[in-house]
């Protein structure tokens, strides 16, 4: 079984849950930067929920089917055609062989999941298909006119109307974050300005963090921070004091420091902002 | 200890060798749920799952860590030629009030040490004996460094694996092939190998 890809959209990538666990050699954890998202893409179609699918920012993608498959769509929202009629979001659905899924822009939110039974079935690195667009493990980018190979799925397809998943936000989105390790290394002030915001997305960002501008945050020490290891939802303040966010492909270590960290819970959020949209940052623990 | 997110902390130490004897040790006594140790210049920061092992039960575990001495360990010594072309060359120079050349001729003369990985596959942070070549990194990280490029900041000296963002000050370029994943290991520079550079046109 396989699928073509006519048409990749901006980025289209294979993703699983990555390879967390190898910080040490400096290998990101990459994996699905909307976990819930490529977890239910997975249980829709009948596969674990740790299988491979295809993570696409923001649609304007084609793909066809090579013998019947299921699949199911998640993440940002959007329309899209199965064999020329109306796809569901979050629900399983059938292409037969021959048909084209034609996956629209999406209307909110940065990037969808394409779950397919069975899975994506790349050859793995170090225990994971994910490609780490940082380190360039893990398979290319998917090109058009690529040829994907899908696994053998072991349980049912999971019939329902839609899935009642969360659906990115259109507006302000609000992140929760508790202090992180270098908050001494800030000014006073700086803890309240990082909460007070807005924070606006920059069109720098990408799977390694979400690039924020705003009103610059003050360090009181501008002395060099030997370089650390960093956690997903570091916010790193570089010498600009415009925080940077760390994704799934961020640097193992990195040299600014780190005035906060988002809650994980809220890290499938930061996934789906756009490009121009506001971000806040909620305080908790301090 | 300090805080880092529902599922770390950061250690903090005064000195690299302190880093090492606890990573050493800590290494060999993970407790399932711990997902990471990773060492840097002054720190460890060990992540969990917090479904596995809570955020409690990883700072108790961390507390029992005994440091263990740092062993000598005999390394690789590895040439690598270098390209003195990098963009910052001049501002290194400037900054260390050197000529370019003489930034060049401290760089080759000097036996550097892998201390330990991160920041990316196959990258190793290379220290040496003297702070004569320490410089703050950029102010702004660039958005894209060319894979090869040879760069310092703070007390370290580094080589690129892959392009990547980066703040370092980039005084070269190198062909060096520092990760191959279908090489056994993937990584060239490893912790405890030597390097020495050689300048080449």
């Amino acid at each position: 079984m396989s699928l073509r890809v006519d048409n990749p959209g901006p980025l289209m990538l294979v993703q699983d849950l990555g390879r967390p666990g190898l910080g040490s050699l400096g290998v990101p954890a990459s994996g699905a930067l909307d976990r819930p998202a490529l977890e239910a893409a997975n249980l829709l179609v009948g596969n674990d929920r740790a299988d491979a699918a295809l993570e696409i920012l923001l649609g304007g993608a084609r793909v066809t089917a090579l013998a019947p498959l299921w699949l199911a769509i998640t993440g940002a929202a959007g329309s899209a055609l199965a064999g020329g009629h109306p796809a569901p979001l979050n629900a399983a659905f059938r292409l037969e062989a021959g048909e084209s899924l034609d996956l629209a822009p999406a209307e909110y939110g940065l990037r969808y999941y394409l779950g397919v039974r069975g899975g994506i079935d790349v050859p793995g690195v170090l225990g994971s298909r994910s490609t780490d667009t940082l380190s360039g493990l893990g398979p290319a980018a998917v090109a058009p006119g690529d040829v994907l190979a899908v696994g053998e799925a072991t349980r049912q397809v999971l019939l329902s109307e839609g899935l009642p998943l969360p659906v990115p936000a259109r507006g302000e989105v609000d992140l929760r974050v508790t202090p992180g390790p270098r908050l001494d290394w800030f000014a006073p002030g700086a803890w309240a300005a990082l909460g007070s915001g807005p924070w606006t997305v920059s069109a720098d960002s990408n799977r390694v963090g979400v690039r924020l501008e705003g009103t610059p945050l003050e360090r009181s020490r501008n002395d060099e921070l030997p370089s650390e290891g960093m956690v997903t939802g570091s916010l790193q303040v570089p010498p600009s004091g415009l925080p940077i966010l760390f994704l799934a492909d961020h640097p193992t270590t990195g040299g600014y420091p780190v005035i906060g960290v988002v809650a994980e819970t809220d890290l499938p959020l930061a996934a789906q902002v756009r490009p121009g949209q506001s971000l806040r940052f909620l305080p908790r623990g301090r | 200890m300090l805080p880092n997110g529902d599922s770390a902390v950061l250690l903090d130490f005064d000195t690299l060798d302190e880093v090492l004897g606890f990573y050493r040790a800590a290494d060999r006594t993970r407790p399932a749920g711990l997902v990471d140790l990773v060492p840097g210049a002054r720190t460890v920061l060990a992540t969990c799952d917090p479904r596995v092992l809570p955020l409690r039960q990883l700072r108790e575990w961390l507390e029992t860590v005994v440091p263990v001495g740092s062993e000598a360990v005999a390394g690789a010594s590895i040439g690598i030629d270098v390209r003195y072309d990098g963009e910052d060359l001049d501002v290194v120079a400037n900054l260390l009030k050197l000529t370019t050349d003489d930034v060049i001729e401290l760089h080759t003369t000097s036996t550097w040490t892998v201390a330990f990985g991160g920041f990316a596959p196959g990258f190793g942070y290379l220290v040496t004996e003297h702070a004569r070549l320490v410089v703050p990194r950029r102010a702004s990280p660039r958005t894209l460094v060319p894979a090869g490029a040879v760069g310092l900041a703070g007390e370290f000296s580094g080589i690129y694996p892959r392009a990547s963002p980066g703040g370092w000050q980039l005084i070269g370029s190198t062909d060096a092939r520092l990760w191959d994943p279908s090489r056994e290991p993937p990584a060239l520079l490893t912790p405890g190998a030597t390097v020495r550079f050689r300048a080449v046109p």
